[in-house]
């Protein structure tokens, strides 16, 4: 498929950082899955995370918003070290779960698998923090959910819980949730991975108003075609190490390092087949079911 | 060019239709039926024709005052308190045995160990005879508070609140504690059980959402886990019920199986009073069943709708507005 060229969009980045990712590592058990990652966001920038699998890019993420702890480095998000407390002669102090919850809260995270709460409505899972975390009053979390769910082109669903949603619906449901506490960062673990191909689209489009609201979001994904166009930054990962980073075009049109090039060149292949299955198998009504591996 | 449309059309008339097929047959749910029909009719002639059943009597027994003063006080009061304390203790215990704290864990362990491995006529006999037995009473105040006070010679030794055992453990109450804390122990397996069943993936989404461990428990992840903690809860209600039978070795005589045999014996209507405990027995249970069946649908909200939720569900939707949320 061909795209329309593209007249070069100026970067959303409005200077500060917001932030600051350096020489982390982080070992499962002995098996090193982070080997010094830095990374550097700045406000309004949408950074996207490629690599293969087994990278260790969700790890990375997860480290971000303290849902996995770290051996080494540290991160600051806007200003504020996560997940200690450095005094005055340089030690480190571990937060305690109230102060760690409170940094939490400034991160929305929208997850492959949605995890949204199945007993809860759609409208209940957007209302659930605010209302419980910061005290919002129901009435106005509920009109803030509406819009929120309107805006995600969700305006008929409140009521309906999320096993009654397709794939997609959930997971612009979750993005709604993350976005109802007004984070200052979105972080996304391939959003769509776990969508069916029909799907993927509507979670993107939510994803791009959002990016073009200013949001600040790191975007974990295999997605090529949003990383180039939506991206204004892309890391590249391989093996827990940062291989290759910079403006899409650079990284995805003229790669330098031999991993990122043999790693796009299995999606370029990958992406192909997707379209070919797509133009060429007649309407059997079971598009989405994807060809078995080569 | 032959595209899709020409091959339907091609089919013309010959497309099957609506199917009309015959159902499999089961005869030996006939015969099944037919073996069942037959005992009922035996148990039910019997019930009519053999006078030693006696079921006005029986009636009578169920209706006297101390055995329906047995039945509310023992039964069915015995019941829920220790059933409260058991799910709540249990649950706690749960959260205990899952927690990041070892020493909580162990804790935790060394209860489940303990209360599980004592019978509960053992346990609740012990509780009856022993506590009065070893304290006169339950003080409570700042622990070491009396031998402090005497220490230094203080004219108040820290006491707040004096409970006088002697009487405490004749009454219901240590029946119900003693019950509601072997409960406890089971509870706690049943409770981890439904913690461990929900995805870990929901106590991660509600903490990146910023909630604290105790919400993400409370909020998130029990109600979830009570779908799987329900039905077995009933069952270990209904064990309960029957287990109230046991608070004569407290001994607690508002008790329904105590009043009854009573009665029986004194009026040599053994079987009657057998007849008449059963009967209240079964009627407390199938209660319980319905109230289950209630609580099943309540926490499976949001969990494949049956079909009369999903009606009601679609009737209320239909009645609001659009964009208006229910809560
Ligand atoms: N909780 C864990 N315990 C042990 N090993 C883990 C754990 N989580 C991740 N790993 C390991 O860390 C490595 C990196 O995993 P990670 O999920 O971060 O990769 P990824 O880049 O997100 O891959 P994918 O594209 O498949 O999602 C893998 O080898 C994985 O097996
Ligand atoms: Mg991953």
């Amino acid at each position: 498929m061909a795209r329309a060229a593209r007249a070069p969009r100026t970067s959303r980045a409005t200077g500060d950082v917001l932030v600051r990712a350096v020489n982390i590592t982080k070992a499962f058990h002995g098996n090193e899955v982070l080997k010094g990652i830095d990374l550097t966001v700045h406000g309004g920038e949408v950074v996207c995370l490629l690599g293969p699998s087994g990278s260790g890019k969700t790890t990375f993420l997860r480290c971000i918003n303290l849902l996995e702890s770290i051996d080494g480095g540290r991160i600051w998000v806007d200003g504020e070290l996560m997940g200690y407390r450095e005094d005055e002669k340089g030690q480190l102090h571990t937060l305690g779960d109230k102060q760690i919850a409170a940094q939490r809260r400034e991160i929305g995270m929208v997850f492959q698998r949605f995890n949204l709460f199945p007993h809860k409505t759609a409208l209940e899972n957007v209302i659930e923090a605010p209302t419980q975390v910061k005290g919002i009053s129901k009435s106005k979390a509920k009109e803030r959910a509406v819009e929120l769910l309107a805006s995600v082109g969700l305006a008929d669903k409140p009521a309906a819980y999320p096993g009654a949603l397709s794939g997609g619906q959930q997971q612009r449901v979750a993005i709604a949730r993350a976005l109802a506490m007004d984070p200052k960062l979105m972080l996304f673990d391939e959003p769509t991975s776990a969508l069916d191909p029909e799907l993927v689209g509507e979670v993107l489009r939510v994803m791009r108003q959002l990016a073009d609201t200013g949001m600040t979001m790191i975007v974990v994904t295999h997605e090529m075609e949003f990383a180039r166009e939506v991206a204004d930054h892309v890391v590249f990962m391989d093996a827990g190490v940062v291989c290759e980073e910079g403006p899409p075009d650079e990284v995805l049109g003229n790669p330098k390092n031999e991993r990122t090039r043999s790693f796009l060149r299995r999606m370029h292949n990958a992406e192909e087949r997707d379209a070919a299955t797509a133009d060429d198998v007649p309407d059997t009504g079971l598009e989405g079911v994807g060809l078995p591996p080569a | 060019m032959s595209t899709k449309t020409d091959v339907v059309r091609a089919a013309g008339q010959d497309r099957p239709g609506v199917i009309h097929a015959r159902p499999v047959s089961h005869p030996w749910r006939w015969v099944a039926l037919a073996v069942i029909a037959v005992l009922v009719a035996m148990m039910i002639s019997s019930f009519v024709t053999n006078e030693r059943w006696n079921f006005p009597v029986a009636l009578q027994i169920m209706i006297q005052q101390p055995v329906l003063d047995g039945l509310v006080k023992g039964t069915i009061v015995g019941t829920i308190g220790a059933m409260v304390i058991g799910v709540v203790g249990g649950i706690l215990l749960a959260v205990m045995r899952l927690s990041s704290n070892p020493v909580l864990r162990r804790v935790a362990s060394v209860y489940t160990w303990f209360f599980r491995g004592i019978p509960r006529i053992v346990l609740l006999g012990m509780i009856g005879i022993g506590i009065p037995f070893l304290y006169d009473g339950l003080d409570f105040g700042v622990p070491f508070g009396q031998q402090f006070g005497h220490a230094l010679g203080l004219s108040t030794d820290f006491t707040f609140f004096h409970l006088s055992l002697t009487q405490f453990s004749s009454t219901l109450l240590a029946g119900i504690l003693g019950l509601g804390l072997s409960e406890a122990a089971y509870m706690a397996e049943i409770a981890r059980a439904g913690i461990i069943s929900v995805d870990k993936g929901q106590a991660e989404a509600a903490q990146a959402l910023g909630m604290g461990n105790g919400k993400t428990m409370r909020r998130i992840v029990l109600p979830q886990a009570m779908r799987v903690i329900v039905p077995p809860t009933g069952n270990e209600t209904i064990a309960m019920v029957k287990d109230t039978s046991l608070l004569i070795a407290i001994p607690v005589i508002t008790e329904l199986y105590y009043q009854v045999r009573i009665i029986g014996t004194r009026t040599l209507e053994i079987m009657a009073s057998y007849v008449a405990v059963v009967a209240w027995y079964l009627i407390v249970c199938s209660v319980l069943m319905v109230g289950q069946f209630y609580l099943e649908r309540y926490f499976g909200r949001g969990f494949g709708e049956t079909k009369r939720a999903a009606k009601k569900a679609q009737q209320e939707r239909a009645a609001r507005p659009a964009g208006m949320g229910g809560a």
